[in-house]
């Protein structure tokens, strides 16, 4: 599904991947692990084609297709899902609304019918509880005011929406308490199939007691240093990520 | 003439019309309304136009207006059917101007008792003389050449106490089929102790072509009167549309404005208010959306003259293509005006590089204890809210509206009326979707 080969990239002339290799198959579920710094989220950006990245070497093929060269629109349209570390707020720009229209923008470009206003309700609905979002928060405007655990509440939300093949996560567990933990990791769970794959990104291992990856890959300086079983994520959290080099 | 004179002002040759004409407009056989109009156009004789070396219009040039060969607006002209489509007031009474001319009834049916209508045309027929006293009467040229040429409008009184309900809505449209024509309205509003109403103004096309519009506004509000004021400037693609209005505000009573300019090749809007008693207050906000090379030049003037009074001002504006949009407010707290509260804000959205903005605030204080404050920003669309909007499937254009309406939005939320905060949303939607300004749609 997703084949990243000897990718290097810089931002502002800095390197920050330096020839990074991933082959995520369909129906895997993967980890990302390592320390601050290390390109984890310059990784993320770079997949959902965000700007002001330069990509001096390799690719990254999904799908077949030359991912880079594909506007952002397009790549969320055709499957790709970075649920952001930080979500932006956007004052003026109601939850609802918003979630109907990225909805019905991915479905148009995938040829399915349009949602109205009472068939996208029922969808939210059922969605929403499942994730213990109330009516309030998707009333007010994107993100703003949410708190920490409700922005990735509404990360996970959005993403159960869009029913991505590839969701990419960066740092979803980050600010959360441990039962917002559980949501999310079921959240997750739920999106689990043979026909999806999933990137987790993140620093802890906790969030990998729920949402059990089949690799775990450590970064550290812009490569991947060693890729393993579940049990790595468990060794990196008793050594921590110095010596973890090969 | 001396030559720094001559460049601070132009002769407009329009005002020779005057003598011609004289004899053929309305009050034409009453010395008082006879003399008036002299004086005025005399006065707008010697005045000319300002060049851009008069601080009011360093930023707004009247070369278009010099250079066109106006005619006084044809009477013959009637609103075509279509000309309200889809711009309704439901349950308002309304008036339709054609050319500077009531066009269609007048009856006052449904209205209150104690609110009096007149159009001007009958007002000056009869010789009355009392639209001209009031706080737009200033030496300003474009009120000097409304008063010399002025045609119709409306004197709207509401008695005391007598709170309305039902909105009153104008709708003044122009054309310049014929030849490019000038349009000469006045609203006068006199609202007595107590009284309270809305008034929804429009100004749109009904033909295409060049025409000038010259409206003056003139309110006056007694003690604890309030008025809600809505102006919808959706003026054609070549009009050229240059208000002023002048409003007094007694103790206890408050202006409430909000203007929305889509329309017109240039557009400026003149608003000046004297908050002149204990707690008078107003609240001037605007929205304008420009694009290709339009101008629109937004200036008010908010004096506070008695303790105690209040004015808080936002206006917005998004512009695109090689707009450009001047925004000059100027807030005065006189000796008197003690624990005053002058507040402003000036916000725009340039969507191209070749967009432009000129902000000016300017606060002149002569008071100690008083709260003022003001400020302004210019901004394009946030490029990371853009990303996460793309991120989710929606397209770079519509992304970009959608931040654009969230960031006008934000001011319609504020409109306590109902029904032009639908209008309002209706002209900012038409004017997302890439409608053409003005007209008729």
């Amino acid at each position: 599904m997703l084949q990243i080969k000897n990718l290097h990239a810089s931002v502002g002339g800095k390197a920050i991947l330096n020839g990074l290799d991933l082959t995520l198959p369909k129906g895997e579920v993967h980890a990302i692990m390592g320390p601050n710094g290390s390109g984890k989220s310059t990784l993320a950006f770079l997949l959902a084609g965000r700007e002001g990245y330069e990509v001096t070497a390799g690719g990254v093929t999904y799908e077949g297709r030359d991912l880079l060269a594909m506007a952002p629109e397009e790549r969320a349209r055709e499957g790709l899902f970075l649920a952001f570390q930080y979500p932006i707020e956007i004052p003026g720009v109601p939850t609802a609304s918003f979630l109907k229209t990225a909805v019905n923008a991915v479905r148009k470009a995938r040829g399915l019918p349009q949602y109205d206003a009472v068939e996208f309700l029922k969808i939210l609905k059922a969605k929403r509880d499942f994730l213990g979002i109330g009516d309030d928060m998707l009333r007010r405007a994107l993100n703003v005011g949410f708190s920490g655990g409700e922005k990735k509440r509404a990360e996970v939300l959005q993403m159960l929406l869009l029913e991505p093949r590839l969701a990419v996560l960066d740092e979803t567990d980050s600010g959360l308490d441990i039962d917002a933990l559980r949501i999310v990791a079921e959240g997750i769970n739920a999106l689990r199939s043979p026909d999806r794959a999933i990137l987790l990104i993140t620093h802890y291992q906790r969030l990998l007691d729920y949402v059990v990856p089949d690799r775990v890959h450590v970064l550290t300086g812009g490569r991947i240093e060693r890729s393993g079983g579940k049990e790595l994520a468990q060794e990196l959290e008793r050594q921590g990520y110095v010596g973890t080099a090969a | 003439m001396t030559a720094t004179a001559a460049i601070r002002h132009k002769p407009f040759p329009y005002v020779e019309r005057f003598a011609a004409l004289a004899a053929s407009l309305p009050g034409a056989g009453h010395p008082n309304v006879v003399a008036l109009r002299q004086a005025a156009a005399e006065q707008a004789r010697r005045a000319g136009l300002p060049t851009q070396r008069v601080e009011p219009w360093k930023y707004t040039s009247l070369n278009r207006l010099l250079e066109t060969d106006f005619e006084p607006a044809s009477s013959a002209a009637r609103p075509a059917a279509n000309d309200a489509a889809g711009w309704t007031v439901p349950g308002s009474y309304r008036l339709v101007f054609v050319n500077g001319r009531l066009a269609g009834g007048r009856s006052a049916a449904g209205l209150p008792d104690g609110v009096t209508l007149t159009t001007l045309a009958d007002a000056l027929a009869r010789g009355d003389d009392d639209w001209a006293t009031g706080a737009a009467s200033s030496g300003h040229p474009f009120v000097a050449l409304n008063t010399a040429f002025l045609t119709d409008g409306l004197v709207l009184r509401v008695a005391r106490g007598v709170k309305v309900a039902q909105p009153i809505h104008l709708l003044f449209l122009g054309s310049g089929e014929a030849g490019a024509s000038a349009i000469h309205t006045r609203l006068v509003i006199r609202l007595e102790p107590g009284a309270g109403i809305d008034v929804i103004e429009r100004h749109a096309a009904s033909g295409a072509g060049v025409y000038w519009s010259n409206p003056v506004c003139d309110i006056r509000l007694s003690e604890g009167a309030r008025l809600g004021h809505a102006k919808f400037i959706d003026e054609g693609a070549e009009a050229m549309h240059i208000a002023v209005t002048g409003v007094e505000v007694a103790a206890d009573a408050a202006y409430d404005s909000f203007v929305l300019t889509t329309g017109g090749a240039l557009a400026r809007n003149e608003i000046r208010v004297t908050l002149d008693g204990e707690r008078a207050g107003c609240r001037l906000d605007g929205l304008y959306l420009g694009r290709d090379r339009q101008h629109i030049d937004n200036t008010t003037e908010t004096i506070h003259a008695q303790p105690m009074t209040t004015s808080t001002e936002t206006y917005k504006g998004v512009l695109e293509g090689k707009a450009r949009a001047v925004f000059q407010g100027r807030i005065v707290v006189r000796p008197d005006a003690q624990k005053s509260d002058g507040r402003q804000l000036n916000k725009t959205l340039l969507l191209s590089d070749r967009a432009e903005i000129d902000t000016k605030p300017e606060l002149e204080i002569h008071a100690d204890d008083v709260k003022c404050s003001h400020g302004a920003a210019i901004g394009e669309i946030d490029a990371d809210a853009l990303f996460y909007l793309r991120a989710r499937g929606i397209g770079a254009e519509e992304g970009t509206r959608m931040l654009v309406e969230a960031f006008a939005a934000e001011l319609i939320d504020g409109i306590a009326d109902k029904s032009v905060a639908s209008l309002a949303r209706g002209r900012l939607a038409a004017w997302l979707a890439g409608s053409a300004p003005g007209g008729t749609a």
